[in-house]
């Protein structure tokens, strides 16, 4: 068997296909999360939440009405987006204009009790899904094996996260949006619905929490937590690439993914803690992020 | 059209009022002393200590977020390092007096405090939020693969010891005053500190940053400072807990304590003295509550729906609201 620095090949492939899809995942929650920031100003502490409502949506369908897994991927993301709109209008608008640190708190209050109650009622052991007949099996390609579901699960997100890059860089409705980040009151002068843009802008990125929730439920544990722990990793993705632009959260999820793979290949004990590595060193020597432009 | 006011007067009964405001606030203060004096006779003192325990961490962190303006994520962090600190040594070092353990667990938050600052000092805001929470979360895994921590087991029959090798801390009464004295030594720093010049400056940088700066402050150190010296505080108040619990476990150091003493801050109210205290009084005397009866489960998502609450509807908090009544009323 071959061998790269005392690790099979077929090993270190697989650890580094993990981990690209761990970085996919990085890559969609922190594009929710930038979208969200470039009008809002505001962190959605909810979006762990928002990630773990998708899958659960997700199972409970399948489980209670049969719901399949096609039909889920695009029904999940839109009640939980909807379920964010409410949150909006009810909540968070009533604190905008106010200090960024309470919408931080508010969205916190909220992920609490959305995970509590989950647990409550579902309790934390974890839910099965089985995954669609389709993706049983895989390609066998020469230096290792890689199944369906995780190669789609790339092809999605890479798809989701194009898309969205388009919608906002190069659509009129992408132009209001950025019209909107720079000056949110011109924009309303301009007879633009802001308060609307601003509900939709939420409901959109809470939507793509939700939908990497439904890409992970065949393959990672659905629990009521399952949100929180990934969401501190994302927000330390966030702080590496910077919120500057939507490019640069894709691609450092991506790449996050990437080294998080590895050193679980070469040093597994660090694997959980390196991304919090990689934050400090970035912020010693580039404090606005790699790819962020703000001070 | 009366005669026009003398501006004379408007200071002469501003001062007055102010003198009123501080005569009303010292009786206060004389009179909760009193009670925490007397608490022991009528509430079972481990209970009243993990009270005290709890407020002397609000107070810190509010140091921070109250008279800063700068909100950490990551004070979990620093109860834990002192509890853990504190807890090993005890363990380890049987000659080793319980103050000197304290003191150490101290220093050792103290430190953790600094290494925080220097990094997330570079950014501001939510950023700032989002770093230190990042970085306690570093801290935690840290704990969960240190071999002297006991990992998820915790760290368990820490012995409470003899203070300064004399006082037996076994009696639950005299651990009590220790722990009180502990709590006031606190609160009185950061009453002081909050009335210092230094503490004129904080606040000038909690309204406007900017102004700070070009007034030609250093802003950078005078944050660093706050923050190593809330860390400090936070530790000593995981310590002195380790020592009143006799253990030390991972509940301490994981994001939720963290989010638990914004809480309490919160609901007492930011920027005042004895907020933190209220806040931390009401949230473990809920906590305990709660688990008595058939809602025992329910205590996060009741937190966290006090938590919407308290940003919705009343900011200022518990005491800053009583004081906003008193100034309409009594002012």
């Amino acid at each position: 068997m071959t061998m790269i620095l005392g690790v099979p090949v077929a090993v270190l492939f697989g650890q580094l296909l993990l981990g690209i899809i761990n970085g996919a995942f990085y890559a969609l929650l922190s594009l929710g999360l930038a979208v969200i920031f470039g009008l809002l100003k505001i962190i959605n502490f909810a979006h762990g939440a928002m990630y773990m409502m998708g899958a659960m949506a997700t199972v409970i369908m399948f489980d209670a009405l049969g719901i399949n897994y096609w039909v889920a991927l695009f029904v999940a993301p839109v009640i939980v987006g909807c379920f964010g709109m409410l949150i909006e209008y009810f909540l968070l608008r009533r604190i905008a204009g106010q200090d960024h640190i309470y919408s931080l708190l508010l969205t916190f209050g909220v992920a609490l009790m959305i995970q509590g109650i989950l647990t409550n009622i579902y309790g934390v052991s974890g839910m099965r899904y089985s995954m669609p007949d389709l993706f049983q099996g895989g390609f066998k390609l020469d230096f290792m094996y890689l199944p369906y579901y995780r190669a789609w699960v790339i092809f999605m997100a890479l798809v989701v996260c194009f898309g969205t890059w388009f919608m906002i860089e190069k659509t009129k409705l992408g132009a209001y949006l950025r019209a909107g980040t720079e000056d949110a009151q011109l924009m309303q002068g301009f007879g633009i619905n802001v308060p609307l843009l601003i509900s939709l802008t939420y409901g959109f990125g809470v939507m793509l929490a939700a939908f990497a929730g439904v890409l992970a439920a065949p393959i990672y544990s659905v629990n009521p937590v399952m949100g929180s722990n990934i969401l501190i990793v994302v927000f330390a993705v966030v702080v590496i690439g910077g919120m500057g632009s939507i490019a640069g959260a894709i691609i450092t999820g991506l790449l996050m993914g990437v080294i998080e793979g590895l050193t679980k290949t070469f040093y597994p004990e660090f694997s959980s803690a390196v991304i919090f590595l990689v934050m400090v060193i970035v912020l010693l020597i580039r404090p606005s992020g790699l790819f962020g432009k703000e001070a | 059209m009366g005669n026009p006011v003398d501006p004379g007067d408007i200071q002469k009964s501003m001062i007055k009022d102010e003198k009123a405001d501080k005569r009303r606030k010292n009786i206060l203060n004389l009179v909760l002393l009193a009670l925490l004096l007397v608490a022991p006779a009528v509430i079972y003192p481990v209970f009243l200590m993990k009270i005290l325990c709890f407020a002397l961490f609000a107070v810190a962190f509010n140091l921070l977020l109250g008279f800063t303006g700068l909100l950490s994520f990551g004070h979990a962090a620093f109860l834990a390092a002192g509890g853990y600190t504190t807890g090993y040594l005890l363990s380890t070092y049987s000659g080793l007096t319980t103050e000197m353990g304290i003191i150490a667990g101290t220093l050792a938050a103290t430190v953790l405090g600094a290494l925080f600052a220097v990094v997330a000092i570079r950014r501001q805001g939510i950023y700032f939020a989002m770093i230190t929470l990042a970085l306690a979360q570093l801290v935690y895994f840290g704990f969960v693969q240190a071999p002297f921590t006991g990992g998820e087991d915790g760290m368990h029959g820490v012995p409470r010891g003899h203070l300064f090798g004399i006082i037996d801390l076994e009696n639950n009464l005299a651990m009590y005053y220790f722990v009180l004295a502990v709590f006031l030594g606190g609160y009185l720093l950061v009453q002081r500190v909050v009335g210092s010049p230094y503490g004129q400056v904080l606040k000038a940088i909690k309204q406007n940053e900017p102004r700070a700066v070009s007034l030609g402050y250093n802003v950078n150190q005078y944050k660093v400072l706050a923050f190593v010296m809330s860390a400090g505080l936070a530790g000593l108040a995981g310590s002195v807990k380790t020592v009143v619990f006799q253990l030390a476990s991972l509940n301490d150091a994981h994001w939720h304590m963290s989010g638990e003493v914004i809480l309490m801050t919160l609901l007492g109210g930011t920027g005042t003295l004895l907020g933190p205290v209220f806040g931390a009084t009401f949230v473990v005397n809920l906590e305990y509550q709660l688990s008595q009866g058939p809602l025992g489960d329910w205590v996060d998502p009741i937190l966290g729906g006090i938590f919407v609450l308290t940003v919705i509807a009343f900011q200022s908090g518990i005491v800053g609201e009583v004081q906003k009544f008193v100034k309409k009323n009594l002012g």
